[in-house]
């Protein structure tokens, strides 16, 4: 008997800041010209959803079928990441998306992920990256997993075992490492020091080429005007602005004795010394 | 519910399409026409001098929340402490509760009361929740997320706040999910709305880059997370005669204040198998708790240049951190990392040596209070956000700085 065991990667396409620059003016965000990305630990998730059903069949091969399917929800150009991610290694991908769901917050975002993830059958894991880059709450993924009852480890470092079953996760907290074992289904979200993300493969980018993402809106997921997008989310921003930067340089000149006087001297006033 | 532009007012200046991160915005024959990309993240509306751009559609109905009142804290410990960020948000929510005219409240979810318990009595304290079981020997985050679930429905504080840790930021989230609230993340500062006495929460999004406002609208409590080491943390005592009570309930003792939540124990079951926690020893990583960081960058040149930084943070009572390029370089390990994919933080002092200042690590130490910058190249962006910068070669004047410091001594 062959068990099917999914895997979700949630992955969003945030614009890219490393192109910003700031108005030296008016210190407020030049936004022209930026490209769109796939938020930079999503990439993490992606890999490890791609390693772990390595690691899977490699174990367990025989009796199970394990299928990387990427879910995104956002504006139809989103299409662009869910066929980066079938380039690095995805098996399917999903694409949520829907004029209704605009202005969601995190609420309204783990909700509609919610009733997508319902509609696929057999799912066990469920990877995110821990932040995204633009709403930098990193909320979606324990709301997520609080909705779906199911256990969650955030900043997960290492996944030292995984079985169809359960999985031992190792997470980096402030100042330690607490190491897990957890259940399946479970979810996870994922940062930089998870793993290494491969390049795409020449076959996975033809398939990113012709694979057909379908998109799911609010009528696919069985879902009222009224839950989701902003009439569905419990906060709203009301003011969005640019922080006071009072840069006001000194440059520290003379020989490097005398700069290195100035700065001790800085650092005592502080009382650092 | 829709986002519109009003042609009469709209003068197709360009400013909105300008500040718009999520191309929605175009400006065709001289009017600005906003299309399926727009998130309603509102940035447009607040830079539009014609108050041209409008939402409309929203459900505004809004739902009776008197039953809710007050002011809560949850206060996480660690170690059998409660931590700093618990008194910083103590501070805050001191403030706030005087501004509404409300209770201030706090809860404590742990296995043995902390050993700094009464500092909490500092402050204008109405009552404090204890929720104590041998359940809640290990911070995890179901067991927690129910109890402080039950705190809330039972007390219905209108304000529940907590502090953005790593610990808070999962089990918060959680909290919010199961009641069906909203919750803002690692907010940077709190205020009252003098007129609809609703709390005003601000957070920074696009790595500090831009920072929003936010308010929960039509829910109850009105949570957040409130970035550590922020806030300040009130210092002066109140005055409390033992005898008698404190400043603001003088019938009230400290110990009447505190009302030990019964639960049933049973039905706190955790998902969660701990099997160990590995604290690390050897090197400092917990950035955010330092007052000082030595950072160091590409300039370094390889990893046994970082001993140098090591011993300068040493001195200062600080800690090593790191750009990017030094971290996938193997120079260090990722949690010294600063910026966009590694840490924030805001110390009293960041020392950036041989970081050029790419706007990545900008966005993870630019709410520092004193940047010192020390790079060869006079034209790295770094200048442009230090507070002193020195150009010159690192590798002569950290060592002198460092003779300096121990000249001293």
């Amino acid at each position: 008997m062959i068990e099917k065991l999914k895997i979700i990667v949630c992955i969003k396409q945030v614009p890219g800041i490393m192109e910003i620059k700031i108005n030296p003016e008016t210190n407020t965000l030049i936004r022209e010209g930026i490209e769109n990305i796939i938020n930079p630990f999503d990439t993490y998730a992606i890999e490890e959803g791609v390693s772990l059903k390595e690691k899977l069949t490699a174990s367990e091969g025989g009796s199970l079928d394990v299928e990387v399917i990427a879910l995104s929800m956002g504006p139809p150009h989103s299409e662009a990441i869910l066929r980066e991610a079938i380039s690095l290694g995805i098996d399917n991908a999903i694409l949520l998306s829907d004029r209704a769901f605009a202005g969601s917050d995190t609420w309204a975002t783990s909700y509609t992920l919610s009733k997508a993830i319902k509609k696929i059958e057999g799912w066990k894991i469920i990877i995110l990256g821990k932040q995204t880059l633009d709403g930098d709450t990193g909320q979606v993924g324990p709301e997520l997993a609080q909705i779906l009852n199911i256990p969650f480890i955030g900043y997960a470092s290492k996944i030292t075992e995984i079985s169809s079953n359960k999985m031992i996760i190792k997470r980096l907290m402030e100042d330690r490492y607490e190491t897990f074992e957890i259940r399946l289904p479970a979810a996870i979200s994922v940062g930089k020091d998870i793993n290494i993300p491969r390049v795409p493969s020449l076959r996975g980018k033809m398939k990113s080429k012709s694979i057909v993402i379908p998109v799911w809106g609010i009528d696919q997921i069985d879902m009222d005007e009224k839950e989701c997008g902003l009439n569905g989310s419990y906060t709203q921003v009301i003011k969005i602005f640019s922080p006071e930067h009072k840069y006001e340089v000194k440059m520290v000149h003379g020989t490097p004795d005398e700069q290195v006087n100035e700065i001790y001297s800085k650092l005592k006033e502080l009382s650092i010394i | 519910m829709e986002i519109k532009v009003d042609v009469q007012k709209c003068t197709g200046c360009n400013i909105c399409k300008s500040v718009c991160m999520y191309d929605a915005i175009e400006i065709v024959d001289r009017k600005a026409l906003i299309n399926e990309n727009c998130i309603f993240c509102s940035a447009c509306i607040e830079s539009c001098k014609y108050d041209a751009i409008e939402i409309s559609g929203m459900e505004t109905v809004l739902k009776d929340f008197s039953d809710y009142k007050g002011v809560c804290v949850y206060l996480e410990t660690y170690d059998n402490k409660i931590i700093d960020v618990g008194f910083e948000l103590l501070s805050t929510a001191e403030m706030l509760a005087d501004k509404l005219n409300v209770s201030l409240s706090a809860v404590l979810v742990c296995s043995d009361e902390p050993g700094n318990l009464n500092e909490i009595f500092n402050f204008r304290l109405n009552k404090l929740y204890l929720v104590k079981s041998h359940v809640f020997e290990n911070n995890l985050d179901d067991v927690f997320a129910k109890a402080l679930v039950q705190v809330i429905n039972r007390y219905k504080p209108e304000i529940f706040l907590a502090g953005a840790t790593m610990f808070g930021r999962t089990l918060i989230p959680k909290v919010a999910a199961i009641i069906k609230t909203g919750l803002t993340a690692d907010c940077t500062a709190l205020s009252v709305d003098d007129d609809k006495k609703i709390l005003l929460q601000t957070r920074p999004t696009f790595g500090g880059n831009i920072l929003a406002t936010i308010v929960t609208k039509n829910s109850r409590p009105q949570m957040a997370t409130v970035r550590p080491h922020v806030m300040e943390i009130k210092t002066g005592k109140i005055k409390i005669d033992e005898k008698n009570g404190s400043e603001s309930n003088p019938s009230v003792n400290q110990k009447d204040r505190i009302e030990y939540v019964q639960f049933d124990q049973s039905k706190f079951k955790t998902k969660y198998k701990l099997i160990n926690i590995e604290k690390e020893t050897e090197e400092k990583i917990n950035l955010n708790d330092y007052d000082v960081i030595v950072s160091g960058g590409r300039g370094l040149g390889g990893s046994e240049k970082f001993a140098m930084l090591k011993e300068l943070a040493g001195l200062l009572g600080g800690v090593v951190g790191a750009s990017r390029a030094a971290v996938d370089a193997n120079w260090i390990s990722y949690p010294h990392q600063v910026g966009q994919t590694g840490k924030t933080v805001n110390p009293k002092v960041y020392i950036a040596v041989g970081i050029s200042g790419a706007i990545q690590h900008l966005a993870g130490m630019q709410t520092s209070d004193i940047v010192i910058a020390i790079n060869k190249d006079p034209s790295a962006p770094i200048f442009k956000v230090a507070n002193y910068g020195i150009v010159g070669d690192m590798f002569d004047i950290v060592p002198k700085l460092i003779s300096r410091i121990k000249s001293s001594k």
